[in-house]
């Protein structure tokens, strides 16, 4: 029996010809990705090395990348302290893919990472964030890890006890209609495979709507895969993953692709058809409760947030300028706008996105992760109702436990911003 | 075996918001983020600090516990408490942060148990003494297990490299 994509990764990253579904393997890590909470794993690392009398070493600090993103500029003492600890240690250890608070080089990790070229094709990618699925867009195993599990990378350079996970095959056909985006096809999906439907399996796209796919709208599908409980979500590498590489992350050496093997194991395979999706809403508290937009349409919103690892790249922004264009945020509604990069940014800019937007009334923030997680820059009063191109509804998750999280489109957020209510984008801006 | 009481019994789908919101994740020490262990849940939270949630006390929960963001303060604030976490599911990460820093999990697909039940935890079942069921237990992946017998990764790990330094 053939590989899939996971298991040809691990067999790389092991040295072997073959790894079978459910045997625990210790790969070689290629990238190991954190952000703020790099201070914690430097904390467990150090604590590895307390009392063995050894010096504590990077196994090989240019495979380490540190980016700041959840709380940029720092919102308190606390965070600024934290983050003057990480570029102390950054500076000590040699670690040169550190991207501190800069509007030429920073941005949100799961933006940066790829934007730079970090990410190949075949590799083993670990992080502190459980976003770090994301990376699957360039056909590599990219998973979510501990603070702890993290110093145990940096300590041996391999991630320790890893199963060879299961893969469910994900084969969308059919071509996406207009204002219908990759966004309103995982979300669908996570609401068919429910929360923890996908838990310990890896989600593989395939389909003519995947090859179809621009790498940023497979980045936010991988980028969800972890809110149906996936260790990780893979795009088979290919011709695209080339040109983003090449033409967007100005990548020039060698990129080797790697596609499953015609009898791959897949447990099973969902189907989709990308020309009869609507636009879809998850509604709170629950990232897996997703009804069609027609069904909420007319909830009435406070605050619309753009931006984030799901839905911050510039195809996002171009997008809600164009739905936004011509109209005004209504009052009584907010619209916050986060670039995924200062990169991004610039290119909103000078695509004179940015300038459309903000004339609109919204209000255009630094790169970084914004209100996502409710630390700041978007707090929501009691009783407040926020539509967000974000990943998570949790209640709680934009800080405020009295409040209620939406997500959608960046169509379907821009559409709702004119309105002041959950609008239909294909509705022409009625409600 | 002794009894254990439950103290919270949450249904599916508890995210590590929940269990730790994300405004408190500038607190990163095991040392300091137990005071933050279900923040929102304020008459739970000050139980915790109270002083009046006993060491073994337990926490049931439906299927996929732990879900969402990677954040060990998840765990380590549990841990902090010594609370045990009995669910029908956990989400990946959170299963392997708490096996990592040593916070009790028991995995039970049929649970059923109510805010001040006793419950007796075996290794291959749990009892609720106050409903008189008993319940499967279902085995934490075996891949996981020299890291509990090392007392935790970070335990595991050192010896790994001393164990490298010498050879």
């Amino acid at each position: 029996m053939g590989m899939t994509v996971v298991q040809k990764v691990l067999a790389r990253a092991t040295g072997r010809r073959v790894v079978s579904i459910g045997e625990v393997v210790e790969p070689a890590v290629d990238l190991a990705m954190s952000h703020e909470n790099a201070a914690l794993v430097i904390n467990q690392f150090l604590e590895i090395y307390k009392g063995t009398g050894l010096e504590p070493t990077i196994w090989d600090p240019a495979r380490i990348a540190i980016i700041f993103d959840h709380r940029v500029p720092a919102e308190s003492p606390k965070t600024a302290t934290n983050q003057k600890k990480v570029r102390e240690f950054v500076a000590a250890h040699g670690i040169t893919r550190f991207h501190d608070i800069r509007g030429d080089e920073g941005g949100i990790c799961h933006q940066v990472l790829p934007e730079n070229g970090y990410v190949r094709p075949g590799q083993v990618v670990v992080g502190t964030d459980s976003h770090t699925t994301s990376h699957g867009a360039l056909g590599a195993f990219a998973f979510g890890i501990g603070a702890t599990e993290m110093a145990s990378v940096w300590a041996l350079g391999h991630a320790i006890n890893v199963e060879v996970p299961g893969t469910i095959g994900i084969e969308v056909t059919g071509a996406l209609p207009d204002l219908v985006t990759p966004k309103d096809l995982i979300l669908q999906l996570v609401g068919k495979l429910g929360a923890g439907g996908a838990t310990f399996h890896v989600l593989e796209f395939h389909g003519e709507a995947i090859r179809a796919m621009p790498t940023s709208g497979r980045l936010t599908l991988c980028n969800m895969s972890v809110e149906a409980g996936a260790t990780a979500g893979i795009v088979p590498s290919d011709e695209e993953t080339v040109r983003y590489l090449r033409e967007e992350a100005g990548v020039t050496d060698d990129v080797e692709l790697m596609a499953p093997e015609p009898d791959a194991p897949y447990e099973r395979v969902v189907r989709l058809d990308a020309s009869k999706l609507e636009p879809q809403v998850a509604c709170p508290h629950t990232v897996d409760n997703v009804r069609p937009v027609t069904s909420v349409a007319g909830t009435k919103v406070h605050q619309i947030v753009i931006g984030s690892c799901t839905n911050g790249r510039l195809d996002d922004i171009a997008l809600a300028a164009r739905v936004l264009r011509g109209k005004k945020v209504a009052r009584g509604t907010r619209m916050i706008v986060f670039p995924a990069s200062g990169r991004i940014y610039q290119q909103a800019l000078a695509a004179g996105y940015v300038a459309e937007l903000m004339q609109a009334g919204a209000v255009v923030m630094n790169a970084g992760c914004g209100p996502c997680l409710g630390v700041h820059q978007g707090a929501l009063g009691d009783g407040e109702v926020a539509l967000s191109t974000t990943n998570r509804n949790f209640k709680g998750r934009m800080g405020n436990p009295a409040s209620e999280v939406y997500l959608c489109s960046p169509a379907v957020a821009a559409a709702s911003a004119a309105t002041g209510v959950i609008t239909d984008p294909r509705n022409g801006g009625l409600a | 075996m002794s009894k254990a009481k439950v103290v919270l019994a949450l249904g599916d789908d508890v995210s590590t918001d929940d269990i730790y919101p994300g405004r408190y994740m500038a607190t990163v020490l095991p040392t300091e983020t137990p005071q933050f262990a279900f923040a929102d849940h304020a008459a739970f939270n000050a139980g915790l600090q109270g002083g009046g949630v006993a060491a073994g006390s337990v926490i049931v929960a439906g299927r996929n516990f732990g879900c969402g963001s990677s954040r060990e303060q998840a765990a380590s604030a549990l841990k902090g408490h010594e609370l045990v976490v009995v669910a029908k599911s956990f989400a990946r990460i959170f299963l392997q942060n708490a096996i990592n820093l040593g916070l009790k999990l028991v995995e039970v697909p049929e649970v059923a148990a109510a805010e001040g039940d006793d419950l007796v935890i075996g290794l291959t079942e749990v009892t609720n003494l106050t409903s008189g069921r008993r319940f499967a237990v279902r085995p934490l992946p075996a891949a996981r297990q020299a890291i509990m017998d090392a007392g935790g990764l970070i335990a595991y790990t050192r010896r790994r490299l001393t164990r490298s330094g010498a050879a």
